[in-house]
């Protein structure tokens, strides 16, 4: 779908991207990470063709980046805004024409739309007197419009209340579902990994690590898991076939963090420990994409 | 091009729908309307002023009585009775004044005009007048001085100024094409503020509204900016017209119902009708369009470059100058001397050339002059349409950057 080949990208003083590439799989959620300052917005916009790479080439399904790509976008950036004193209908109509829809299908989509989101009575109303969520809503509305094979999603959910940034995390995932790929970038790396299949992680203008999220957090397992056990506290003297990392105890139960010996699996811990107490929880430690990150900025040093 | 249609369509509508605009709109024919009424009653009161007063002349010094001239507005009849009758009479016929001329007239203050009403100055002045002239005469012909052969050679010239142009001699007012090259000059002027103000603010409003992102990741930048300039000059183009259909209409209408055929300012529309008015108001729009687009793409681009309207001086200062030089000197200097060659300078220069133009214009200036001129002013709005979009792309997108002449350069300098 989307095809990012080495793409560099220089400010006078500073550089925003050097040498990224980045595949995106039709039908894709894919999430563009790293903390403020990465260089997400400058690749966003070299793919919404608002600034051109001072080297390197974006392919958009097979053909080479163009202006009849841009109907096949649709781009809610970061800073978001509307025009104050304009009605919200005839502001979305507006910015749908602008990406080649019909003064018509742009009035009969933004009618599903809106009833959809529960915001039919707003069509004559201007930006300045909704609220912030609202505006967002209708920014959102404005963003998917003439359904766009690619949505590009800037830090989406900052702004938003919970209920609304459920509402239109929904929304995505149900577009997601019908079709569409998306793209988003967040800093906020919690918020990823039940949404996407697929990211990549920039940091100083640099792509530290990509892949799909279960590929990468499998290569990043160490053999460690959490054993929440209740009974007589145990005692490891070193038969047990395991490293014993860390021991926290609660009020009516243990809580051990373990890493597994060489060519030993979950089931030989388990054995060993049933006949000495009662197990409640056995889970695999896997770190979360943000402990990556931290380690993997870490080793770059 | 479909797309700069679309975004010209919402400058436009945007701003027309304003009520700003249609009030002002209205509000210039009003005004005219508003000086038809005055013109009007100024006209009939001057018509009552102009009725015939007598002046009735009690000369005790005997040296004036029957040497007062008639005038049409004016007219003496000399009076035998003593001056308390006469007062006694003035308060009869009240349209009456009484000229009072003691023996010893030359003394400070000696002679009175006395009236139920305040004498005009009109009537005081032209009695003054002839006291002197009939004064100084018999004072001459005392000394031995022949005073018809002063009279002859006395002279009585007045300039009736008259054009040769290919069709003869035809009567030309240099006041009226004075005032139509000033007011053309000062119309200019202003609008391009007003109207570039208004491109500028446009572009502001969308940087901090940060719909801009939005925008320009559906259209090129430059198809905004050219979409801005152009709907504000459409508007600033509508606005103009109806200006001129509902002024037109106004004048009609007032002239049917206020028909006033003494109105001084008869005068002043028998003048202009001596300037080739159709001409003048397409060198006006030419100017003002090509002027506009010059002026208003600078204007985008300082737009652009700032965060708010309050950081705009810094960058207004040196685009304004030229224009505030061009119109001072203009309305002083060059309506004196349109054609010196401080004038036909500032009418090549693009910068310049809408103001110093428009004040040249009415005088005919050679029509080569007028040909480069036009042709300098196309390729200086292209000129500055090109700069500007260069600095416009990159300014739309910061935020925060405090902007400097250096910066605008360096954005100028940047690949895509």
């Amino acid at each position: 779908m989307l095809s990012i080949r080495n793409i560099v990208k220089q400010y006078a003083g500073h550089t925003a991207l050097s040498g990224v590439s980045l595949e995106i799989n039709r039908g894709q959620v894919f999430g563009l990470l790293g903390p403020n300052g990465a260089g997400k917005t400058s690749l966003i916009r070299i793919i919404n063709q608002i600034t051109a790479p001072d080297s390197g080439e974006v392919y958009f399904d097979g053909e080479k980046l163009n202006q009849s790509h841009i109907e096949r976008i649709g781009y809610m950036p970061e800073e978001r805004g509307l025009y104050k004193k304009m009605e919200i209908g005839e502001q979305i109509v507006y910015l749908a024409r602008l990406k080649g829809l019909s003064h018509g299908e742009a009035t009969r989509r933004i009618k599903y739309w809106f009833e959809k989101l529960e915001i039919e009575n707003w069509w004559n109303k201007k930006v300045e007197e909704l609220s912030k969520g609202m505006q967002q809503k209708a920014q959102f509305v404005a963003t998917v419009l003439h359904e766009p094979d690619l949505i590009i999603l800037d830090e989406p959910f900052s702004g938003f209340d919970p209920v609304n940034a459920e509402i239109i995390k929904n929304e995505i995932l149900e577009l997601n579902s019908k079709g569409a790929t998306i793209l988003f970038s967040t800093h906020r790396m919690e918020s990823v990994e039940e949404l996407c299949d697929s990211i990549a992680l920039i940091h100083k203008s640099n792509k530290i690590l990509d892949g799909r999220v279960k590929d990468i957090r499998n290569s990043y397992r160490s053999n460690t898991y959490l054993i929440e056990y209740s009974g007589e506290k145990l005692d490891f003297t070193g038969e047990q076939p395991f490293t014993l990392l860390d021991e926290i105890a609660s009020e009516d139960c243990y809580r051990i963090r373990l890493k597994l010996n060489d060519y030993t699996t979950s089931n030989d811990v388990l054995q060993y420990l049933i006949p000495k107490v009662r197990i409640n929880l056995l889970q695999e430690v896997i770190p979360s994409v943000n402990e990556i990150f931290i380690q993997k900025v870490n080793q770059i040093g | 091009m479909n797309k700069v249609f679309l975004i010209i369509q919402r400058e436009y509508l945007s701003r027309v729908r304003k009520k700003a605009f249609v009030i002002t709109v209205f509000l210039v024919p009003a005004l005219i309307l508003a000086m038809y009424a005055v013109m009007y009653f100024i006209a009939k009161n001057s018509n009552e002023m102009n009725a015939v007063r007598t002046v009735k002349v009690l000369d005790e010094s005997g040296t004036f009585g029957k040497a007062f001239k008639d005038r049409k507005d004016i007219k003496f009849q000399v009076l035998k009775t003593p001056v308390a009758t006469a007062k006694k009479d003035l308060k009869k016929n009240k349209e009456d004044l009484l000229l009072y001329i003691p023996a010893n007239y030359s003394s400070e203050d000696a002679v009175q005009i006395l009236s139920t009403k305040k004498p005009s100055l009109n009537i005081s002045g032209e009695i003054e007048r002839q006291m002197n002239d009939i004064a100084t005469n018999n004072n001459m012909v005392a000394k031995g001085i022949d005073v018809s052969k002063l009279n002859d050679v006395k002279s009585n010239i007045s300039i009736n100024a008259k054009e040769v142009t290919d069709k003869g001699e035809k009567d030309s007012s240099i006041g009226a094409l004075y005032g139509v090259g000033v007011a053309g000059a000062i119309i200019i002027y202003l609008s391009l503020f007003i109207y570039g103000a208004q491109v500028m603010r446009g572009v502001i409003e969308e940087k901090t509204n940060r719909i801009i992102e939005v925008i320009v990741s559906s259209v090129k930048p430059f198809q905004l900016m050219l979409g801005k300039i152009i709907g504000v000059a459409l508007v600033s183009l509508t606005q103009f017209l109806l200006w001129i259909i509902l002024s037109v209409g106004v004048s009609y209408i007032a002239n049917k119902y206020f028909n006033a055929p003494q109105s001084p300012m008869l005068g002043v529309f028998t003048a202009l009708k001596t300037v080739p008015l159709g001409y003048i108001v397409s060198c006006f729009l030419f100017y003002f369009l090509t002027g506009f687009l010059l002026y208003s793409a600078l204007f985008a681009a300082v737009g652009s470059a700032v965060d708010s309207e309050t950081e705009t001086q810094q960058f207004m200062f040196p685009i304004t100058m030229p224009l505030l030089f061009t119109y001072l000197i203009s309305v002083t200097f060059l309506a004196q001397n349109p054609d010196s060659s401080l004038g036909v300078w500032l009418s090549m220069i693009p910068f310049t050339a809408p103001v110093a133009m428009m004040v040249r214009i009415p005088f005919d200036p050679p029509a080569w002059q007028i040909g480069l001129s036009m042709g300098m002013m196309v390729i200086g709005f292209l000129f500055t349409t090109w700069v500007a979009s260069r600095i416009y792309r990159v300014g739309i997108l910061m935020y925060g950057k405090k902007a400097s002449f250096a910066e605008l350069a360096k954005w100028f300098f940047y690949k895509e």
